[in-house]
């Protein structure tokens, strides 16, 4: 069964496991979530289950999303995100989503969006070499060359300097140490995409299995 | 209070007692042989402590045989059975690194005067 929550970063820290063994671990306020709408193969073409995390003025909301909401007999949610599963019917609608359907050893994906880091050259961006800083040289940090001369122009996809960051990102496999279903928490072994306070999702790990 | 506060304070010690650089210290360490635990001594001068909260540790040296042996303790690390100090030193730094390069007599700490 395909787990997902939507949670947000908090920051990073470090803990003691029972052998007195220290883990850096980011800190994830995760759920609690609730199913606010089942997808189908049969009506939507596909299986997923449409979840809503954080709560907002019921004021704040369209009247078509209030109705929405009101199927599914829930309060009206701050971030609504959708998770592929394999099958829909394995959750029911309003069904209330929390951190302890994982425990420690567990291994996730979480996703967000990466810090913005502007308009970047192509060392930082692509990991290129840098060229001597002296003895006569004028090549610095520069992207280099572009290719060969013979198909007189650029190939698409030429790595060059640009935007960075900013972007959807996926930490694969991370461990989760610690799960604290009173405060809500999830701790995972490692760092995540974005900014502390960023919405992340967390599913079980696609590619590692534990 | 911020979350990660709660979380670095829930695992702070506070049973520890005050020491820092200059002092000669006995850190009780537990170790795990198999399935048997047992609590070694490594007894030296703290050259001194760094980083602060949760992640501080401190520095312990000692001769060993007639070799400079060196152990970095977190503070807070449950492995840490407990820490006697046996001697307050009176130096005048906050990191004892020129120690490394002394032997003998003139690796010698005086003793800090009670007031």
């Amino acid at each position: 069964m395909g787990r997902a929550i939507i949670g947000r970063k908090i920051g990073m820290t470090q803990v003691f496991d029972g052998e007195g063994r220290v883990h850096p671990v980011t800190v994830i306020e995760a759920g609690p979530c609730y199913v606010v709408q089942k997808k189908h193969t049969a009506t939507d073409g596909y299986e997923a289950i449409q979840v809503g995390f954080g709560t907002v003025d019921k004021r704040r909301i369209s009247k078509p999303m209030a109705g929405h909401y009101a199927k599914a007999n829930v309060g009206p949610s701050k971030h609504l995100r959708e998770f592929r599963i394999e099958s829909a019917d394995a959750y029911e609608l309003g069904q209330e989503i929390k951190v302890d359907q994982w425990s420690e050893g567990d291994l996730v994906d979480v996703t967000g969006i990466s810090r913005g880091k502007g308009f970047s050259g192509p060392m930082r961006r692509w990991n290129f070499s840098r060229g001597p800083m002296s003895h006569g040289s004028h090549y610095h940090r520069g992207v280099g060359s572009l290719g060969a001369t013979g198909p007189s122009r650029v190939f698409k996809g030429r790595k060059m300097a640009g935007r960075l960051g900013g972007a959807r990102t996926t930490s694969l496999g991370l461990k989760v140490v610690k799960v604290d279903p009173e405060r809500n928490l999830l701790m995972v072994r490692g760092s995540i995409p974005g900014a502390n306070h960023g919405l992340v999702t967390v599913r079980d790990s696609v590619k590692a299995k534990a | 209070m911020n979350i990660i506060d709660t979380i670095e304070r829930e695992q702070m010690r506070a049973d520890l007692p005050d020491f820092g650089a200059g002092d000669t210290v006995r850190v009780h360490v537990r170790v795990v042989e198999g399935a048997r635990e047992r609590i070694q001594i490594f007894e030296g001068v703290v050259l001194g402590r760094s980083g602060s909260g949760l992640s501080e540790s401190f520095t312990v040296r000692k001769i060993s045989s007639g070799i400079g042996v060196e152990r970095i303790f977190p503070v807070h690390s449950p492995k840490i059975d407990k820490v006697e100090v046996v001697r307050y030193g009176d130096v005048r730094k906050a990191k004892l690194y020129y120690l490394r390069g002394r032997v003998g007599r003139r690796a010698r700490i005086r003793e800090k005067r009670q007031a």
